[in-house]
């Protein structure tokens, strides 16, 4: 996945978590969670979000890896080659 | 008895907007369908209905908002014959029943028409506050809508055709207002920032939030001072859509008065609670070393979608704790507790755009834990992004809430009236632990106890929370 789709396809989980706010609004090395103002359902919402569109598998291990907007375009990449 | 009245859907409510009648003259209901789609300062909640019947007559008109307790409709409770069960609910109600059923020859004049529901047109379809807000974020006035979604509903796409539609409309508008998102605009005016001097980087070049704080951080906005259209970046024609002008008075929209509304709402109550209810306040912190492998364990054996949140074993805790003391579980109305055999855990869900409402999850004690997590899910979706039912707002008998995700280390609740306790939990962090004389690291949770005085004291209160704590060792049994 491209670093282009992947960031379309955290728009599209993400437009439908948090609305009002734009992706491109959080720095590449902020916390994601903090800087979008996600709960822990808010999270898991856009893991199943990613899961699902993406068809990966995504183990509780790995959120770490999710945690600001480069490491989820590294974590997709790796994952969906 | 055959009066369906406006309900109380929160102890804050007084008054509320019938949007949408989802029942018509004639139609059978059982107990807990959705009558129709009321629209209180906070949310919009399907109303249910009480007891079995056949509706009889619809008495107020859709977009009307009446006071708490007015009569909506007559319904014909299941069992009773229609001439007299029309004539006793229309005695009731002082109005006489729609057309078709048979009413008595002593009525009285009726004090007002019935309303003929067919003919009157939805002022207010019923929209989800998620699409309000694509609407809002596309300027696209929702009353000139066609909803294509079930019954009519307008759903996200309708709005983003109409959106379609109006930036492809003819150039020759005034290109003068900005287009911008009402939250864009209000950050704007509260910043003393021109909006013509922001470049929009929302959908069609519309000015978002982000924008406007960036400008307010000092941030040179680019092209400031100058239309878009004169640095040669792309620009769609600055075309206002329907939006109405600033000035122009009527029933608040989406966007900030709903806001101002809602944030009013929840102070009234608020107040209301620290004026009325003597809190006391008790915390303890928990160990959770066992409740976090088990998570662990649990998640590793689940797929993506059924994955188990810790707020969810909180809420399963206090659900079965209250067993142990009763009196922080139900009522207090009038100066009498009302102890509730049945456990309506209500969830504090904050809303995006500020704001908290706590709608139940009910019997949380008989839940499966994969059962309780689905209806957590479900409902925290519900109440940001559509519509809940009036027995979740209503039924609540403790409540629950929790802050960990920011960091809060313990977080004492507000009681929400008529309830008598509220049970918080702050953030999972690890801990130095002492143990059996050795010292380790555990992860822990600070549980706190706000509970009405009135009705149980700081013993029972402690005795609740030790009895969650114990439940948290042994989270299997959950």
């Amino acid at each position: 996945m491209t670093r282009e789709q992947s960031l379309e396809l955290m728009r599209s989980v993400l437009g439908e978590i948090a609305p009002e706010v734009s992706l491109d609004d959080v720095g590449p090395g902020e916390r994601l969670q903090e800087a979008l103002d996600l709960d822990s359902i808010d999270f898991l919402n856009f893991v199943v979000g990613l899961h699902e569109r993406a068809g990966i598998e995504i183990p509780e291990t790995d959120y770490p890896q999710l945690s600001t907007v480069d490491g989820c375009i590294s974590y997709l990449a790796k994952r969906d080659g | 008895m055959g009066d369906f009245k406006m309900p109380s859907l929160g102890a804050d409510m007084d008054a509320g907007v019938l949007v949408r009648w989802l029942r018509h003259p004639g139609d059978k209901v059982q107990k807990g369908d959705s009558i129709a789609v009321v629209e209180t300062d906070k949310s919009t909640i399907e109303v249910e209905v009480f007891e079995a019947g056949v509706v009889e007559a619809l008495l107020v008109p859709e977009g009307e908002r009446v006071p708490v307790g007015t009569v909506l409709a007559t319904i014909r409770p299941a069992g009773v014959a229609g001439a007299a069960g029309a004539a006793a609910a229309a005695a009731a109600a002082g109005v006489a029943a729609v057309a078709g059923v048979a009413v008595a020859a002593e009525h009285r004049e009726p004090e007002q028409p019935p309303i003929e529901v067919h003919g009157v047109p939805a002022i207010s379809p019923l929209i989800s506050p998620l699409v309000r807000h694509h609407a809002a974020q596309h300027e696209v006035d929702l009353d000139t809508i066609q909803g294509s979604g079930r019954g009519g509903t307008v759903t996200r796409a309708d709005v983003e055709q109409a959106a379609g539609r109006a930036a492809s409309r003819a150039a020759s508008r005034a290109a003068g207002a900005p287009r911008a998102s009402p939250l864009a605009r209000r950050l704007a005016r509260e910043n003393g920032i021109e909006l013509a001097t922001l470049r929009g980087t929302g959908p069609g070049g519309a000015i978002v939030e982000g924008d406007v704080r960036r400008a307010a951080a000092g941030v040179e906005a680019a092209g400031a001072g100058a239309k878009s259209a004169g640095t040669g970046e792309p620009s769609e024609p600055a075309v206002r859509v329907g939006a109405p002008p600033p000035a122009a008075a009527g029933p608040p929209r989406a966007g900030e008065d709903r806001q101002q509304a809602m944030r009013r709402a929840i102070g009234a109550l608020m107040a209301r609670s620290k004026r009325e209810i003597p809190h006391y306040y008790l915390s303890t912190t928990i160990d959770m070393s066992r409740a976090m492998a088990w998570l662990e364990q649990a998640n590793r054996d689940r797929p993506v979608a059924s994955r188990l949140v810790t707020a969810a074993l909180f809420v399963k805790a206090t659900g079965l704790a209250v067993a142990k003391v009763p009196e922080v579980n139900g009522h207090l109305v009038d100066g009498r507790f009302q102890v509730s055999p049945a456990v309506h855990v209500g969830v504090a869900v904050s809303l995006r755009q500020g704001g908290v409402i706590a709608p139940a999850i009910h019997d949380v004690g008989v839940l499966a834990m994969d059962e309780l997590m689905a209806k957590l899910r479900d409902l925290v979706g519900r109440t940001r992004t559509g519509v809940l039912r009036s027995s979740e707002m209503s039924d609540p008998t403790i409540t629950v809430t929790n802050l960990g995700e920011l960091g809060v280390d313990s977080l004492f609740g507000v009681i929400y009236p008529p309830q008598v306790a509220i049970v918080g939990f702050g953030r999972v962090a690890d801990r130095p632990w002492a143990e059996g004389g050795m010292l380790g690291i555990r992860p822990c949770v600070t549980a706190t106890l706000s509970a009405d005085h009135r009705v149980s004291d700081g013993h029972r209160g402690a005795l609740f929370l030790s009895a969650i704590d114990r439940l948290l060792q042994r989270p299997e049994t959950l």
